[in-house]
């Protein structure tokens, strides 16, 4: 009895508050013979953080692009806060805001006149869109700049403008493109704090990022996309628990010891050694600081010479080779950045 | 919850009553705005617009003008709605680079993505492409008249002459925003764009009667819409102006604007 009625809970609750914001399936979008985003399904609950991690030209932008309505997908459907994708593109557009990853703002006008320009395009009138660009200038700390051009911003401030220009009105679904990429760490701090404040706001928050820090420190849950697909979701205590606790990374100081001291590791540590020839470095699962403790012992033992170890949470690379067993694919991932510009 | 400050992004964000959706017409005023806004901010653009029309009227009246017409007041009565012509047809190449520049920085992906009419981004370009029309236009007028010239048809006429000409800046206006939202790098665009225009303006009577030239060239440059533009604003500034005249120079301006409005709207509709 009790199943039935957990089951029947669920039933009223997607109908309801708790439908989707955005629900993706099987999303296809091609640039010639490149699939940039290759049969993609996403479910993104309403008021989280949402994160979707993977390298330069994994397809994300295209992706956000295609929910964002900009590009038209060759295959799939989604709907996002409700309305169809391709059936009703002008609803979906007055649900959701979109922060490109190049600055889409008017650089020869102010910042002040960029926020008014939009203000008055979702329909506040005269003074009314004057009082929403300031009260939006103020919260992202622009006060002083609103009168600047904003070809005279920094990077942050381009980002945080950019950022503000998305909530003329309260979006259903806020797109943010690689909103701290090319920043500086305090500016990209400002932008982060920004970003988590927004969200308490019950704004959903759909971000790409190919920093893991980045989408640890922000989403609730990230799904890591590679080369059109996605490769796994989860929260981020998931995906590190599948990448490891640890990660052990050794710096050879003779390169011709590589594979000996990579078959030791694999010996020691249970799990495979990832090698970067260049640098003679080698990154491996560790679990636990013992047992990277064991494997660096087992490497001296053996007469194997380190010119640096340390113990690390997993990079994306290292998230990557877990996931898959191999890096992110270099020649690859230029064509369709290639493909996605 | 006291950690959020009264002016924070989620207090700015959470709760705002949206606005009723505005009009088309509205939306495309707003575009407008901004067309001005740029005057205000980037005047340097005028300096661009205005400076080779004069160093054109310059050069042909006092070096060619007196060889040409028999005197340099003769040749610039003859010359300068001429210049005019050849100054928006210039003109409008500039509004294809300011659509590929934005277009290229991702700005027109905001207004995309944004439940306005689509095409009131343009129509805010035809207003600032209009406003360059006015102003380059009545720069050259003035420096005419400082230099002697005066329009035998008085103030009717140059107005009569000025409405044509913004007609047909607003015709070609469209060749450029086709070039822009297919080109995504300005200077490209300006090099197609001239490439194009400098044997129709050349090969036309602005500068010179077509009776010295070659039959087969004279044959292209009697059918040329340029010229048959320039003799219109002869017309109508120096008075005798023709409604066939005027008709034909409208020709060119009503067909690319049938043509190519449905291509911009599907071409910028494209994804």
């Amino acid at each position: 009895m009790a199943m039935y009625d957990v089951a029947n809970e669920y039933g009223t609750d997607r109908a309801g508050l708790y439908r989707p914001a955005i629900s993706a399936r099987g999303l296809v979008k091609r640039f010639g013979d490149v699939a940039a985003v290759d049969g993609i399904d996403l479910e993104v609950p309403r008021g989280a953080i949402f994160a979707i991690l993977g390298p330069n030209g994994a397809g994300k932008t295209t992706l956000m692009r295609m929910l964002a309505t900009l590009a038209r997908p060759d295959a799939g459907s989604a709907s996002v806060m409700g309305h169809d994708l391709l059936a009703a593109p002008h609803e979906v557009r007055a649900a959701i805001a979109m922060t490109g990853q190049f600055a889409s703002l008017d650089e020869d006008l102010t910042g002040r006149e960029n926020l008014v320009l939009l203000a008055r395009l979702w329909g506040f009138r005269g003074r009314a869109a004057r009082e929403r660009a300031d009260a939006l200038l103020a919260a992202f700390e622009l006060s002083d700049a609103a009168r600047k051009q904003v070809k005279d911003y920094s990077g942050g401030m381009r980002r945080r403008l950019d950022i503000a220009a998305s909530l003329v009105v309260t979006p259903g679904v806020l797109f943010l493109d690689e909103p701290t990429t090319g920043l500086d760490p305090t500016a990209r701090q400002r932008v982060w704090r920004m970003i988590r404040d927004l969200a308490r706001s019950g704004v959903t928050i759909l971000l790409t990022t190919q920093y893991l820090e980045e989408a640890d420190q922000l989403a609730e849950r990230i799904a890591v996309i590679d080369r059109g697909r996605k490769i796994a979701e989860g929260t981020s205590r998931e995906l590190k628990a599948a990448t490891g606790s640890g990660f052990l990374h050794v710096a050879l100081a003779d390169p011709a010891q590589i594979d000996a001291a990579a078959a030791i590791l694999q010996a020691r540590l249970g799990h495979p050694a990832q090698r970067n020839v260049e640098g003679a470095r080698l990154n491996v699962v560790a679990g636990s600081a013992a047992a990277a403790n064991a494997g660096v012992a087992a490497l001296l033992e053996a007469g194997i010479e380190l010119s640096d170890f340390s113990l690390g949470s997993p990079s994306l690379d290292e998230v990557f080779f877990a996931l898959t067993g191999e890096g992110p694919a270099a020649e690859e991932r230029a064509d369709a950045t290639g493909a996605e510009a | 919850m006291n950690d959020v400050s009264p002016v924070s992004p989620a207090s700015v964000a959470a709760g705002v009553p949206r606005p009723r959706r505005p009009s088309a017409f509205s939306n495309a005023l707003v575009f407008g705005w901004r067309a001005v806004l740029k005057f205000r901010h980037v005047p340097e653009q005028l300096f661009d617009l205005v400076m080779t029309p004069i160093m054109f009227t310059l050069l042909f009246t006092f070096v060619f003008g007196g060889a040409l017409a028999g005197s340099t007041d003769d040749y610039l009565q003859f010359f300068l709605p001429g210049i005019l012509v050849q100054t928006v047809a210039f003109n409008a190449v500039y509004s294809g680079m300011g659509l590929s520049t934005d277009l290229g920085k991702g700005l027109f992906d905001r207004f995309r993505s944004l439940p306005i009419w689509p095409l009131s981004p343009f129509a805010g370009l035809m207003v600032g492409d209009v406003l360059r029309h006015l102003i380059a236009g009545g720069i050259i007028l003035a420096i005419g008249l400082m230099l002697g010239y005066r329009p035998e048809a008085g103030i009717a006429g140059v107005v009569a002459a000025f409405a044509l000409l913004v007609a047909i800046g607003f015709g070609m206006g469209w060749i450029f925003i086709v070039l822009g939202l297919l080109i995504r790098t300005p200077t490209t665009v300006m090099t197609v764009g001239f490439t194009f225009l400098f044997p129709l303006v050349f090969a036309s009577n602005i500068m010179v009667e077509p009776a010295t030239m070659p039959a087969w060239l004279r044959a292209f440059v009697e059918v040329n819409p340029i010229s048959l533009m320039t003799t219109a604003m002869r017309g109508l500034m120096g008075g005798g102006a023709t409604v066939g005249q005027v008709l034909w120079a409208l020709a060119a301006p009503a067909a690319l604007t049938l043509l190519l409005a449905p291509l911009t709207l599907r071409l910028y509709l494209r994804r």
